[in-house]
C-alpha cells in the first residue's frame, strides 16, 4: 500500500500551492484519511470552504474530481447505477428473430454494456486516481443515507445481476454537510470528522491576500478585523469567508485603501444578507456619537 | 458502565502499553461525559495515533478529535477531557515548589529575556513586585506577545491563586482569586487609553471598536491560559481521574433548565438557533413526504375514462393533515422562566406548522402576549419583550396557578375549540393557593389535547407545594422537560 502523503506538513504545503490555506487540523485530517483509508465528513457553517477543500485536494493530487450533489429524492438510480432499459429493449427485439436461447439473452442484457454508471460507481471503477465529493449529504433522507454505507466502509458496490464491484483503487472521499439535520450514527461512525469553522484573524487575512488580487496588506488586515468583530455579534447569519472575499474585491474595485465607517456602511450589504443583521451591525459600529470615552463607560460589549 | 474495551492484541504493538491504558481511560471518560463513542471509533483512534508523531501534541489532538468526536457541540467537552488527560506534565506544575527552586530553567530564561528586553528593570520571576507584574502583563497584552502572556499567566497563578495541595475546592475558586488580583477590566481601560493616545488623530467609533475587540480577544486568551494553568496544577495534585470527574460538564442539550448557570444559559441560547432550524426542516419534510393514502376508487374510475375504461392511473386519497391551533400558557415566574422562554422560542420557530399560535404568560395574573410575536423577525427580541412588558402580577408576584387559570377561563375560554391544542408550562408549585383544577377539566372537554410540561424531575412532582398531579389527571399527558433534548422530542411529536 502506498500512501499519497508522507507527512502532515506535505499536505499543508501542497494545499497552499493550489491556493487553499489549510490550518493544522484540516491538513492533519486529510493526511489521516489517506492513511486510514477513511472518508472525511466535513461540517461547518456555509461558505467556509468545505466543498473547496475537496476540489483543492483533487487538484493537489492530480486526481479527477467526481461529484455527487445530494438533494431530496436522490435515489439509487441517480447515485449508484441504472440499467439502460431502452437499450435492453432494443437488444431483445433484435434478438427476436435469431435462435438465441432465453438464458443467452438474459446473460447478455445484464452485462456491462447495458449498465449506466452513476457517480458512486464511477468513482469505484475508475482506473485512474479520483477524489469523490458527496456534497450536502444532509439533504438526502435518512433512508437514502444507507445507500452510501457500503461504499464508504468497504469501497464496493453490490449489483445483484453482476455481483460485487470492488474498488480498483481507494479514492479519497469527502462528504460535506451543512448540518440541517443530524446524520445517522452509522454514517458518522464510518467517517473521520472535520469541523471547519470561520478562520482566525491571521488565516482570514492570508486568505484575502491570496485570493484577491491587488489588495494591500493593510486593507486585508483591516477587512479581517472588521469581519471578526462582526462575527462576534449575535447575528442570524454571520458573514462567511466567501462573503469576506466578495467584500474585499468590492473594496479593491472601489479603490479603497482605508476602510472608514461610511464605506463600511455603504458596502455592508455584501457581508450581511438580513435587514435585521445589517441594522444591528450599523448600530454597533456606526457613528451614533458613542465614541470611546476615556476612563468612562466603555461602549456596550456584545 | 460496562463497555467492551479493546484488549492489547487489538491495538498496535508499536504504541506502548502505557499509552493504550491512558487512551482507554480517556475514552471511558469521554463516554462518562456523554459522548457516544462506539467500539469502532475507539479502534479507529488507536489506528490513527499510529500514523502521527506522538510528540506533536496538536496532531495527536486532531487525530483523536477526528476519530472520536462526530458532533461539533461536543467539542468543548472533548477539549476539557483532553486537557486533563494529556496536559503537559512536569515538576514545575506542582502546587508547592520544593524550597528555593520556584521556577524551572525555561521559565527563568523567559523571564530573563523579557526583563532584558525592557532595559533590565525587574529581576527574574519571584523578585518582581506585583506592580511590575501588572506592568509586564500590560505590555504583553499591548504587543500580543503570546509566549510572554503564557509565562505571566503561570506566574500569576503561583502568586495569587493560593493553591494548597489536597484542598478540595474546584478550579473556579482559584480562577476567581487570580483574576481578582489582576484587575483585567482596568487593564482593558488602560490599553484603550493608550491606543487612543497613540493614534495620530481621535479614533472613530469603528476604529475604537476594532481595537477594543482585539484587546478583549487577547485578554480572553490570557484567561484561558490561566485556567489551563490552574487545571494542570490540579491534575498534578489530584491525579487524572479525580480531576476529570470534577470537571465533567453536561453537554448543552443535557443541561437542566432549572439549574443552568449563566454561562450555560448563554450556551443554551446559542444552541437553540440551530436546533429550531433543524426541527423546522425535519417537520416540513415529514409533512411533504408523509402522504400515502388509501385508493380513491371514485377518482380512479373517473380518470380511467380517458383510457377507455382501463384504470391505468390509480388515484389515491391524500390525507390532509389539519394544522392544529396552539395555545401556550406559560408560568414565567423566577425559577421556571428560562424553561418558558425556550419553549416559546421553539414553538414560535415552527409556527408555520400550526394554523395559529397564541401565547399567554402568567405568574399570579395572566396576560396574552401573542402581540409581541406578530410580524417580528427575531423571536429572541419578542421573548425579551414578553419578560419585561407583559402584565402578569396580580397581587404579590408569587405563582398562583389557580387564579391565573380562572382568569384565563373567563377571558379566553370561549376561544378554546375542538381544533385547539393547549400546552401548559410550569412546575405547578402553587404556593398552597387553591388549585382550581376544574378549569383544566373544562379546557380538556373543549380542546383537542391538553399537555402539561414540567421542567422539574419527575421524582419531585407532588412534593411540597407542587400539585402537578392534581392538574395532570385532567390532561392528555404530563411530560418532564428538563433539558433541550426532552423539549425537542416533545415539540416534534406535537407537530
Amino acid at each position: 500500500m502506498t500512501y499519497r502523503f508522507d507527512a502532515v506538513d506535505e499536505v499543508r504545503a501542497g494545499l497552499g500551492k493550489v491556493d487553499y490555506l489549510a490550518d493544522e487540523g484540516i491538513a492533519g485530517v486529510v493526511y489521516l484519511a489517506d492513511r486510514l483509508q477513511k472518508p472525511i465528513l466535513v461540517e461547518g457553517p456555509a461558505g467556509t470552504g468545505k466543498t473547496q477543500l475537496a476540489k483543492s485536494v483533487a487538484e493537489m493530487t492530480g486526481a479527477r474530481l467526481i461529484r455527487l450533489q445530494c438533494y431530496e429524492g436522490l435515489d439509487e438510480a441517480k447515485a449508484l447505477y441504472e440499467w439502460n432499459y431502452k437499450k435492453q429493449l432494443l437488444r431483445i427485439q433484435a434478438e427476436r428473430n435469431s435462435e438465441g436461447t432465453w438464458n443467452e439473452i438474459e446473460d447478455d442484457i445484464f452485462s456491462d454494456e447495458f449498465l449506466l454508471e452513476r457517480p458512486l460507481l464511477e468513482a469505484i471503477r475508475s482506473p485512474d486516481p479520483v477524489v469523490l465529493l458527496i456534497d450536502e449529504v444532509d439533504r438526502v433522507e435518512v433512508e437514502t443515507e444507507a445507500l452510501l454505507l457500503e461504499i464508504l466502509s468497504d469501497y464496493q458496490v453490490s449489483i445483484p445481476e453482476l455481483g460485487t464491484v470492488v474498488a480498483t483503487q481507494i479514492p479519497l472521499v469527502f462528504l460535506t454537510s451543512n448540518n440541517t439535520r443530524e446524520l445517522s450514527e452509522a454514517l458518522k461512525r464510518r467517517c473521520l470528522y472535520l469541523h471547519i469553522d470561520y478562520p482566525d484573524l491571521e488565516r482570514e487575512k492570508e486568505i484575502v491576500l491570496t485570493k484577491v488580487p491587488g489588495v494591500s496588506e493593510n486593507l486585508a488586515d483591516q477587512i479581517a478585523r472588521i469581519v471578526r468583530s462582526i462575527r462576534q455579534l449575535e447575528l442570524k447569519k454571520a458573514p462567511s469567508v466567501s462573503e469576506t472575499l466578495d467584500w474585499a474585491r468590492t473594496l479593491v474595485h472601489l479603490g479603497v485603501e482605508q476602510v472608514d465607517e461610511q464605506q463600511a456602511t455603504e458596502t455592508i450589504t455584501i457581508l450581511l444578507k438580513y435587514q435585521a443583521d445589517i441594522a444591528k451591525a450599523i448600530k454597533e459600529f456606526g457613528g451614533d456619537g458613542k465614541t470611546w470615552t476615556r476612563g468612562g463607560q466603555a461602549p456596550s460589549r456584545s | 458502565m460496562t463497555t467492551a474495551l479493546p484488549t492489547d492484541d487489538a491495538t498496535p504493538a508499536t504504541t506502548g502499553d502505557a499509552l493504550v491504558d491512558l487512551l482507554n481511560g480517556f475514552i471511558v471518560e469521554l463516554r462518562e461525559a456523554g459522548l457516544p463513542v462506539s467500539l469502532t471509533e475507539n479502534l479507529d483512534a488507536m489506528q490513527a495515533v499510529r500514523h502521527i508523531p506522538l510528540e506533536d501534541r496538536e496532531a495527536f489532538k486532531y487525530a483523536l478529535a477526528a476519530t472520536l468526536v462526530k458532533n461539533n457541540a461536543h467539542w468543548r467537552a472533548f477539549e476539557t477531557v483532553f486537557e486533563v488527560y494529556f496536559s503537559y506534565r512536569g515538576a514545575h506544575y506542582r502546587i508547592v515548589d520544593d524550597d528555593g527552586e520556584p521556577l524551572s530553567d525555561e521559565e527563568l530564561a523567559e523571564m530573563g529575556e523579557m526583563a532584558g528586553s525592557q532595559g533590565g528593570q525587574g529581576g527574574p520571576g519571584e523578585a518582581m513586585s506585583n506592580e511590575e507584574l501588572a506592568e509586564m502583563l500590560y505590555r504583553a497584552l499591548m504587543e500580543g506577545d503570546e509566549a510572554l502572556m503564557r509565562a505571566l499567566a503561570r506566574q500569576s497563578v503561583s502568586r495569587f491563586a493560593g493553591m494548597e495541595p489536597g484542598r478540595p475546592v474546584g478550579g473556579t475558586y482559584y480562577l476567581y482569586r487570580t483574576l481578582r488580583n489582576l484587575d483585567l477590566d482596568g487593564l482593558l481601560d488602560r490599553l484603550m487609553e493608550q491606543a487612543q493616545q497613540a493614534a495620530p488623530e481621535p479614533m472613530t467609533p469603528l476604529e475604537a471598536r476594532l481595537e477594543e475587540d482585539e484587546y478583549e480577544g487577547r485578554i480572553e486568551q490570557l484567561k484561558k491560559e490561566i485556567e489551563a494553568e490552574i487545571r494542570r496544577r490540579l491534575v498534578a495534585d489530584r491525579g487524572v481521574e479525580a480531576m476529570a470527574k470534577t470537571l465533567r460538564k453536561p453537554l448543552p442539550e443535557d443541561v437542566d433548565f432549572m439549574h443552568a448557570s449563566r454561562e450555560e444559559m448563554a450556551d443554551l441560547r446559542k444552541a437553540i438557533y440551530p436546533l429550531t432550524r433543524k426541527l423546522a426542516v425535519r417537520l416540513t419534510r415529514k409533512r411533504r413526504h408523509g402522504r400515502k393514502g388509501p385508493l380513491d376508487f371514485r377518482s380512479t374510475v373517473r380518470h380511467s375514462l380517458s383510457y377507455g375504461g382501463v384504470p391505468a392511473e390509480p388515484k389515491f386519497r391524500y390525507p390532509k393533515p389539519s394544522k392544529p391551533e396552539i395555545f401556550v400558557i406559560a408560568d414565567i415566574s423566577g425559577s421556571v422562566a428560562a424553561f418558558a422562554r425556550f419553549t416559546l422560542h421553539l414553538v414560535y420557530a415552527i409556527s408555520n406548522q400550526f394554523s395559529k399560535v397564541r401565547a399567554f404568560v402568567f405568574i399570579d395574573g395572566i396576560d396574552e402576549v401573542t402581540r409581541f410575536f406578530e410580524g417580528v423577525e427575531d423571536i429572541g427580541d419578542a421573548i425579551h419583550r414578553v419578560n419585561t412588558e407583559a402584565d402578569v402580577v396580580w397581587v404579590d408576584g408569587h405563582s398562583d396557578y389557580g387564579h391565573a387559570f380562572e382568569v384565563f377561563w373567563d377571558t379566553y375560554g370561549k376561544d378554546v375549540g375542538p381544533k385547539t391544542t393547549v400546552l401548559i408550562l410550569g412546575d405547578a408549585r402553587n404556593n398552597y393557593h387553591a388549585s382550581q383544577s376544574w378549569v383544566i377539566k373544562e379546557i380538556e372537554h373543549k380542546a383537542r389535547h391538553v399537555y402539561w410540561l414540567n421542567p422539574e424531575p419527575r421524582s419531585y412532582w407532588d412534593t411540597g407545594d407542587s400539585i402537578v398531579g392534581e392538574y395532570a389527571i385532567h390532561t392528555d399527558g404530563a411530560y418532564e422537560c428538563r433539558n433541550l433534548r426532552q423539549l425537542e422530542t416533545f415539540v416534534e411529536k406535537l407537530a
